[in-house]
């Protein structure tokens, strides 16, 4: 089952970067997303999984949804354009995955890693806020950041009858 | 078949190499954030096989939370900023972003 899934992935995320339309790409990396998921649900990350489906196969598909729908259509001259060069572009791509999976596959040997130490095991809620207390703070200031960020991008620029521009913020 | 941390670490490396490929070659902005999108993915899975495999879950969730935050606020702010590019220039062309002044 695991193994399928992991095959799965690659797959998807190739058919992320070779889809016609941003759309679609969009869609391609929520299910890659939500593969991903049931990848970390069968290696007993549930809580991971969890915020991997909701917020990167759910928020960030709305974010990135929402700001293609932000742009304008192609012409049929641009989309044909498009079509050529993505086609003389890409066609190294599949064969380049095969390649350096069929490589590893094959030669590359099995990495060791370190055995368990105790003071990282245990809970989910005990590493977080006994071991990890640190990250809460660096999250919350990440968020505040975000928030900030996006609150000054998505500001608008409106004309003031006078003829110069003042700066709106959008609600 | 069981999968090793081998298997885990060839898989994440399959899923990164279209990503870096479309950084390299690609010229859609939004494309772009999609495949930094399919990095974090890509790492994502290394680190859960990494805890998985050494013992570690409950640290690596931890770690793959935060991580989701940070991709999460990579992508709206990355998102703002391409739709402000657009009301600039009308493109989504990265190769465009060179003719900016600033």
């Amino acid at each position: 089952m695991t193994i399928a899934l992991l095959i799965l992935l690659p797959l998807l995320g190739l058919w992320t970067i070779l889809a016609s339309s941003l759309l679609n790409a969009a869609i391609g990396l929520a299910a890659t997303s939500a593969a991903l998921t049931l990848v970390l649900f069968s290696i007993e990350s549930p809580l991971a999984g969890v915020f991997e489906l909701s917020v990167c196969a759910g928020l960030i598909t709305v974010v990135f949804v929402s700001a293609i729908s932000l742009t304008s259509r192609y012409t049929d001259q641009e989309m044909a354009e498009r079509d050529s060069s993505r086609r003389r572009r890409f066609f190294l791509l599949p064969v380049l995955m095969a390649a350096v999976g069929a490589a590893f596959w094959f030669l590359g040997s099995e990495p060791v890693l370190p055995q368990l130490a105790a003071s990282t095991a245990g809970e989910v809620r005990e590493v977080i806020w006994a071991i990890r207390r640190l990250d809460l703070v660096g999250q919350i200031l990440i968020v505040l950041s975000g928030v900030f960020g996006i609150v000054v991008l998505f500001k608008s620029r409106k004309e003031c009858r006078c003829g110069c521009e003042a700066k709106e913020q959008l609600p | 078949m069981n999968p090793s941390f081998g298997v885990f670490a060839v898989f994440s490396l399959l899923l990164a190499i279209p990503a870096v490929y479309y950084l390299i070659v690609g010229k859609n902005l939004i494309r772009i954030l999609i495949s930094i999108e399919l990095l974090f993915k890509a790492v994502t899975l290394l680190i859960a096989g990494a805890g998985y495999f050494s013992g570690r879950v409950a640290l690596v969730q931890s770690l793959i939370i935060t991580l989701i935050l940070i991709e999460v606020l990579v992508t709206a702010i990355g998102a703002g900023i391409i739709i402000a590019y657009y009301r600039h220039s009308e493109s989504l062309d990265a190769t465009r972003l060179k003719e900016l002044k600033g």
